[in-house]
């Protein structure tokens, strides 16, 4: 008989734990923060019954580094958290883009700088995904939506991690991750899911961190490849180098292997853009009420369209830059004073209007409002 | 059909939870769209929260309630914060024992003394938002009673059946009362 | 014999960034014997490090190496323990990577009871950026951010890893060759988190500015202040003043480790 997907009711921070486990992980660390500790406490329950191990961490900054120091050796690994804490793991994370270690992070987006609102949502952590951590690096950030897009794109960002060596972020929000709805549960084998790529070489011949492809094949730790890893700008072995020549090869081929592969990383959802007048730009929470707007508009007459990014990093310029130029404009809807509006703009380099709309009071934007301001 | 359902109360009464139970129960039992989502404050006991379930056939995307079909307060503070941006035709069930303030006109209202009823009959009030359940599904006919309580029973441990279907059957009693 | 330590070290790796009179280079010797006392294969060992001069160690030795962020090799040792609990981890870093930027790693790994073995090379001082004062400065020492003197109380590393739940406590010097690495040995050989701290002497950092201007009366210094627990046990308050105590200070067999205590009581499963 064929296997049928099974239809869960499941709050979105599980549906991330859950896939989790359908990706393989093996080892989550993390903090207790609100709203994301669900997404742990799964976790603690159901990863030694799955061949892995939990632990709670002394404070956000261990958890990152716990959880960089699994995957050196061997494992897939994840940690969540809330801009608080993110601001904390942002010190490993940069050390996670340095020495190219795969890992996902999730960030529940709560409102506020600071403590902020810990019960209310939030989508204003978009740049410090993008720039938080210091120095020159390559981004992937995912944007899920829905509580079947908590589990797909968690799949997604494990196997991103994986491909491209490197940590990957995934920016829900406070309403995304505490919504409850329906999900088919996919099936074993249904969704990729991608492993790590692992050296077959010679001993001797093994280059961690080879500039000659993007991404060079990474040994766990007890493989019997036996080398360095470390922050410093380091040679192809991972040795630390002051070479000018090979710092500067490093750090390009860490923005390239992202820029590079743009087309494989860049997800985004097109609703009833085709015949679209003006486009709104939405991800997270915001784009649930967009699509309402949309579906109200449409009613009205009025030809619109949602584009929903579910990469929000790298930034999906070409989809803007293809829209800017036959629309009227582009409404931006963000829990944010102004965050991806800066990016659309740019990327749309003032072909069509960009109008913008926000709500930082930590309460949502509903589709009445993006209704008047795309009518505006 | 949509239901826009607006459960209130205080910390520790459940309300959150008789939300994701009716969810639970209208998207896997009855084959419903259902999104269940919640505010509440710092406060793990006390203060005023609420749970919104949205039962719908169509897709729901925005997950909050901008005018409820159904508001259910079990406190006085609830009522106060959360019986607002009614639906002309929505219907307002309080539970008296605590609420004893409330508009009696202008909507369909119901005063059922539910926790007082789950007290008296099973000596606690921890069940009382299990009740309060039967009394919602008796009143707005929302789903099949055994769907719900299924869906109920099978979420708390096997020793908590016996009084949760004790819980939710008064809570079908007490709303026929209210009804005749 | 001489030991031959090329087995151990990287080729092309050295010289090493140590100053010249620097206590590390003999830590990192009695470590190599230690470890080849043990058995432990290279492939299977892993020597993780946070920020510091103490830290540039594990560049040097040929086992799976990591050099981590500033205070955090701990952390990142615990997720490559609860990964793989095959691996043989020993975990380094100086005095202020240790009990000041990593002071909560360091004292939640204690409690936890993981095993592997944490040194702490602790000069008194931060070396790498130019001889700072450290939580392990002594009161009145001039440190570059010490001008008037260290004004803070000191802490005593192998009392604080005591307090907070070490179950291995053992402290040497650089000038201790040969108990040092008798004591890497125990401390390797112990079942849980073993902490050893290592007395050693920064020359260019702390002695030219404390009145112990060459190498040789840094090492000195240690000899005469290091006093066995043997030898404390039977000398009074007034004699042991000034002193430290060196040896294993502190071994309990009773607490559980963590990963082994993981696995039995979650019913983990490899799958």
């Amino acid at each position: 008989m064929e296997k049928k997907r099974e239809r869960k009711f499941l709050q979105g921070n599980d549906a991330v734990a859950l896939g989790a486990l359908y990706a393989g992980c093996k080892f989550y660390a993390g903090y207790p923060i609100t709203p994301s500790t669900e997404v742990a406490e799964r976790l603690a329950a159901w990863l030694p019954k799955n061949g892995g191990r939990f632990i709670q961490m002394e404070d956000e900054i261990s958890a990152m580094a716990a959880v960089i120091g699994a995957s050196l050796a061997g494992k897939k690994s994840l940690t969540a958290t809330s801009g608080p804490g993110m601001s904390l793991k942002l010190e490993n994370l940069g050390y996670g883009y340095m020495a190219e270690v795969p890992c996902v992070v999730l960030n529940v987006m709560r409102g506020g700088p600071s403590t902020g609102t810990p019960t209310g949502p939030g989508q204003a952590d978009i740049m410090q995904a993008r720039w938080g951590t210091h120095g020159d690096h390559p981004c992937i950030a995912l944007t899920p939506s829905t509580v079947y897009e908590q589990f797909s794109q968690t799949v997604r960002a494990f196997n991103l991690a994986e491909k491209y060596r490197m940590p990957v972020i995934i920016l829900s929000d406070e309403i995304i991750g505490h919504m409850r709805e329906a999900i088919e549960v996919p099936l074993e084998g249904e969704l990729e899911v991608i492993e790590r790529e692992k050296p077959a070489c010679a001993i001797d011949e093994y280059k961690p961190y080879d500039n000659s492809v993007l991404v060079p094949k990474m040994a766990s730790f007890g493989q019997g490849y036996r080398y360095h890893v470390t922050g410093l700008n380091h040679d192809e072995y991972g040795f630390p180098t002051n070479s000018a020549k090979l710092i500067g090869l490093q750090e390009e081929r860490l923005i390239k292997k992202v820029e590079e592969n743009y087309d494989d990383i860049v997800q985004v959802e097109h609703f009833m853009c085709e015949d679209a007048e003006h486009i709104i730009f939405a991800f997270g929470s915001s784009a649930r009420a967009s699509k309402d707007a949309v579906l109200n508009l449409r009613k009205k007459g009025v030809k619109a369209g949602l584009l929903k990014p579910l990469t929000i990093w790298p930034f999906p310029d070409r989809e803007i830059s293809e829209y800017a130029s036959k629309v009227k404009d582009i409404t931006v809807v963000e829990l944010s004073v102004g965050q991806s509006v800066r990016e659309v703009s740019r990327a749309a380099g003032g072909r069509c209007n960009i109008k913008h709309i926000y709500k930082v009071d930590s309460k949502p934007i509903s589709p009445v409002d993006i209704e008047k301001a795309v009518e505006g | 059909m949509r239901y826009d359902i607006r459960f209130s109360g205080s910390g520790g009464q459940g309300i959150i939870t008789a939300g994701i139970l009716l969810a639970q129960a209208a998207a896997i039992k009855a084959g419903k769209n259902a999104v269940q989502s919640q505010s509440y404050g710092p406060e793990a006991r006390g203060g005023a929260s609420k749970a919104e379930v949205i039962i719908s056939d169509d897709e729901i995307n925005y997950p909050k309630i901008i005018s409820p079909d159904i508001v259910i307060s079990l406190t006085q503070e609830a009522y106060n914060k959360y019986a607002v941006d009614l639906k002309d035709e929505a219907v307002i069930i309080v539970d008296n024992t605590l609420v004893h303030e409330y508009k009696q006109d202008g909507h369909k209202v119901y005063a059922v003394p539910i926790t007082a009823s789950v007290k008296e009959l099973l000596g606690s009030a921890v069940s009382a938002n299990i009740a309060t359940l039967g009394v919602v599904n008796e009143i707005c006919k929302i789903m099949e009673h055994q769907w719900l309580l299924d869906v109920v029973i099978s979420n708390f441990p096997e020793r908590a059946a016996e009084n949760n279907t004790k819980a939710y059957n008064l809570g079908i009693d007490l709303a026929k009362k209210v009804m005749e | 014999m001489a030991y031959n330590y090329e087995k151990y070290i990287r080729k092309g790796r050295l010289p090493h960034i140590w100053c010249p009179g620097c206590g590390y280079g003999i830590i990192m010797k009695s470590m190599i014997r230690a470890i080849d006392a043990m058995g432990w294969s290279k492939d299977e060992t892993v020597i993780a490090s946070g920020i510091g001069c103490a830290s540039r160690l594990p560049g040097y030795l040929d086992f799976n190496t990591l050099h981590t962020t500033h205070g955090r090799s701990l952390a990142f040792a615990t997720g490559i323990k609860l990964a793989n609990p095959e691996l043989k981890i020993v975990a380094l870093g100086g005095d202020g990577d240790m009990s000041a930027i990593g002071g909560n790693h360091f004292i939640h790994a204690c409690r936890r009871n993981i095993d592997m073995t944490v040194i702490v090379f602790n000069n008194n001082i931060y070396g790498m950026t130019g001889g700072q004062y450290s939580p392990t400065t002594p009161l009145g020492a001039k440190a570059t951010t010490a001008p008037y003197g260290m004004l803070e109380p000191d802490f005593d590393i192998c009392k604080l890893a005591v307090a907070a739940g070490a179950t291995f406590v053992g402290r040497s010097t650089s000038y201790h060759a040969l108990p040092m690495e008798k004591l890497f040995k125990e401390a390797f050989s112990h079942k849980g988190l073993s902490v050893v701290e290592i007395i050693a002497g920064c020359p260019t950092g702390f002695g030219r500015k404390n009145n112990q201007k060459t190498p040789t009366s840094m090492l000195l210094w240690q000899k005469d202040h290091a006093v066995t627990k043997q030898m404390a046990e039977k000398m009074s308050a007034e004699e042991l003043e000034g002193k430290f105590i060196t040896g294993v200070l502190y071994h309990d067999t009773s607490k559980k480790e963590y990963v082994e205590n993981y696995d039995a009581v979650t019913g983990f499963s490899e799958k």
